[in-house]
């Protein structure tokens, strides 16, 4: 499947910002389940200073807003060819010690209200089956709504909460699943839904599963991505998987804006 | 004066008898007038007032700043001993940056089965963040800090590493001033290695480490949190002795892809940066998104050789107390030598025969939480209320794996001055250790802490301890 993704990011600031700075994790690599045919990110009223790829093997880009600026914008672009793997995605390419994904942070903390959820989890099946009645049990606990929970609400508190968003599902599933002892981690990136109405920017989870590597699960919707979801980013949270993430000086507020396009080019071949 | 029974007194030694390297001082010494000397005391005191160096005590509201006590007796050491301590430290020194280096990278030592990757694993002061990132120079600690203490015996033992932002090399440099000011006469025609060129030591040494974006002679900056911290004095006075930029966060930006301070002048890019702000402070993009003490987009930076963040972030894991007690195999792993200066026999309570052991014998040991620092959370057994020993005893039942033990080790004593004359005190020692690629520098003797308090074990600063000007001369 092709995809054509466009997604911009539109900063409007009541007052002109003497200095900001804003982290992009804004370009997906290619993988065994996607192959990014081209990716460009333009940025309007800032400018790049540094490019790398960090240890989860995401590429950031940090960039500098236009000083006095009072809209920045940031437009990422592409096409994806996608693959459906079934939601394996296998062993990790890079370095990183397995027992990294099994480390807790601030919002995936394993609270008692996550320690009980894994708990009720079966454990007498096999592992792709212990995380698949996990995550049927995690999309249980929280229903959809949007609005209740922050981008800082920890996994615990969601739980408390019973309701959130999919980066909601992917945190409590994350932080239960390493309860269990299973490597995981959160990822930031596309779902294309025919017809276009819903939200296009999505989140997941994947977890490291002997034998296949990194397997992913959607937790809101309650299967593996295929064909139809791009990853952006990986992490152990949202904090390190975040497409944008900003700091700035400055008086008065500012309006955010996000519009995601994720539509499929006639021409995909599979 | 009467050596205290049981320890050894580095004047006295154990029989009574003048120690060899405090002869021409104890000859000095008794013909001294006791009032003269007591009268220096009080004018040590006006010394510091004046110049500033006091001490906000951590906890302590209403004793805001503090001034250390100084005592006018001095810490002699021989050279010899003296060479058996700076051959440790660098020993030391060299295997934890080996250790760092090794921990963000291949990870060999858990491999060969040597130290428990658990106590990395799920550590906070490892930081993901710094796997496969190799810092300038490969330097990882560029100050550290090694707490020494003396036994009964003589014999120097490793308390403490302090690999994060080793404080109080201010203490030093200003308790030699002021004993040469007081008594030029101590020094004249006596070899006393100088303590002086720290600062510039110091320099010359982060200027070794300039990152790869470092573009002529490098520029360096002390970043401190501000006024409020304890250590501020310091901050300033290094900055001061070393002609680097003094900056709070405030003060720095991302310009070009480097972090640059705001001048009226413009921008002026920093290319080392001693900071004395914690890791979890340092950059809020990447730590604590509430900090209003780190540089935003620091670490970014960082991460492409544009900056040298003294020292490295997640050194920390270094001198972490749940690894000190495996730092004999970490110096045997990477150097393969047996350690020059040993370790304090430590208790890891995450052991269940030695947690058995340590709530068995509580009130001989002293306990210490794993990621604490500066006397605070800890347990000094002999001197515990029955009601601390039964608290310490829960805490340690429902997370043993958060404290290590320790003998209360008979700590050396040195004499003070007080008005009846000389009287026995505890003390440590903190040598600084100054890292550059390739080279680990000791500066001859470091900063002593003594426990003015009568039979007191404790010398922190925070609990009311005080420091002496510790020399090295020649056997």
């Amino acid at each position: 499947m092709r995809l054509s993704i466009t997604h911009t990011t539109k900063y409007r600031f009541d007052e002109p910002v003497p200095y900001g700075l804003l982290e992009l994790r804004l370009c997906p690599r290619s993988g065994p389940t996607q192959d990014v045919e081209w990716w460009d990110t333009q940025i309007l009223a800032g400018q790049r200073q540094v490019r790398f790829t960090d240890h989860h093997r995401n590429v950031v880009e940090l960039v500098r807003v236009e000083p006095g600026a009072t809209e920045t914008i940031v437009i990422a672009t592409g096409d994806v060819v996608t693959t459906d793997t079934a939601g394996v995605i296998g062993p990790d390419q890079g370095a990183n010690p397995p027992w990294l994904y099994e480390r807790s942070t601030k919002l995936t903390a394993p609270g008692p209200n996550v320690r009980r959820l894994a708990r009720s989890a079966d454990r007498d099946v096999a592992d792709l089956d212990v995380l698949h009645g996990l995550s049927a049990a995690v999309r249980d606990a929280i229903d959809y709504v949007p609005g209740i929970t922050e981008v800082d609400t920890p996994a615990d508190a969601v739980l408390e909460a019973a309701s959130g968003v999919c980066q909601d599902h992917a945190h409590v599933f994350v932080a239960a699943a390493r309860v269990l002892g299973f490597p995981a981690r959160y990822v930031s990136g596309y779902l294309f839904v025919e017809g276009g109405q819903e939200e296009a920017s999505h989140a997941w989870a994947e977890v490291s599963v002997e034998g296949l590597g990194w397997v992913g699960f959607d937790i809101a919707n309650q299967i593996s991505p295929d064909r139809r979801y791009v990853c952006l980013a990986v992490g152990l949270d949202y904090r390190e998987a975040a497409p944008i993430s900003g700091v700035r000086r400055g008086a008065g507020g500012e309006t955010l804006e996000v519009d995601v396009s994720v539509t499929e080019q006639g021409s995909a071949q599979q | 004066m009467e050596p205290r029974e049981g320890f050894f007194d580095e004047m006295y030694g154990l029989a009574g008898n003048v120690r060899a390297p405090y002869r021409a001082y104890g000859n000095w010494f008794a013909d001294e007038q006791p009032r003269r000397l007591l009268a220096k005391t009080a004018e040590a005191e006006r010394v510091f007032r004046r110049t500033g160096i006091t001490f906000n005590v951590y906890g302590d509201d209403e004793a805001e700043e503090r001034l250390i006590p100084f005592d006018i007796v001095p810490r002699i050491l021989g050279a010899s001993e003296w060479a058996t301590i700076e051959r440790g430290v660098q020993q030391r020194v060299r295997a934890l940056n080996a250790f760092l280096h090794d921990v963000y990278h291949r990870r060999e030592i858990f491999k060969a089965g040597r130290i428990p990757v658990g106590l990395v694993a799920d550590n906070a002061a490892f930081l993901p963040v710094m796997l496969g990132q190799s810092p300038p120079g490969g330097v990882y600690t560029h100050i550290v800090g090694v707490d020494i203490i003396r036994s009964d015996e003589g014999r120097f033992m490793v308390l403490e590493d302090n690999c994060r932002t080793p404080s109080g090399v201010s203490y030093m440099l200003e308790n030699r001033e002021t004993m040469m000011q007081m008594f030029p006469e101590l020094f004249a025609g006596r070899r006393i290695r100088p303590v002086g060129d720290y600062p510039q030591n110091l320099r010359t040494s982060l200027e070794a480490s300039a990152p790869p974006a470092a573009d002529g002679p490098a520029v360096l900056a002390v970043l401190t949190p501000g006024i409020h911290n304890a250590a501020y004095f310091e901050h300033a006075f290094l900055a001061d002795q070393m002609g680097a930029e003094l900056v709070e966060a405030r003060d720095l930006e991302i310009v070009d892809g480097r972090v640059a301070m705001r001048t009226t002048e413009g921008p002026l890019r920093i290319d080392v940066l001693y900071r004395r702000v914690d890791d979890d402070y340092l950059d809020p993009l990447v730590f604590r998104p509430d900090s209003v003490l780190g540089v935003p987009g620091i670490m970014d930076v960082y991460r492409v050789g544009g900056i040298t963040i003294a020292n490295a972030p997640g050194g920390g894991i270094a001198d972490d107390k749940a690894i000190y007690s495996y730092v004999p195999e970490i110096i045997e792993f990477y150097t393969g030598e047996k350690p020059i200066l040993d370790n304090v026999p430590t208790w890891r309570c995450s052991e269940p025969e030695s947690l058995g052991y340590v709530l068995e014998h509580l009130s001989e040991l002293v306990v210490k939480e794993v990621h604490g620092s500066g006397g605070y959370g800890m347990l000094v057994g002999p001197a515990a209320s029955k009601r601390e020993l039964r608290e310490f005893r829960k805490k340690l039942q429902t997370r043993p794996a958060n404290y290590i033990a320790q003998p209360t080790v008979a700590l050396s004593t040195v004499p003070v001055l007080t008005r009846a004359g000389l009287a026995p005190r505890h003390v440590d020692l903190r040598p600084f250790a100054l890292v550059a690629p390739g080279r680990v520098q000791v500066s001859p003797g470091g900063l002593t802490r003594v426990a003015m308090k009568k039979n007191s074990l404790v010398v922190n600063s925070s609990q009311g301890g005080g420091t002496k000007d510790t020399w090295v001369v020649d056997d």
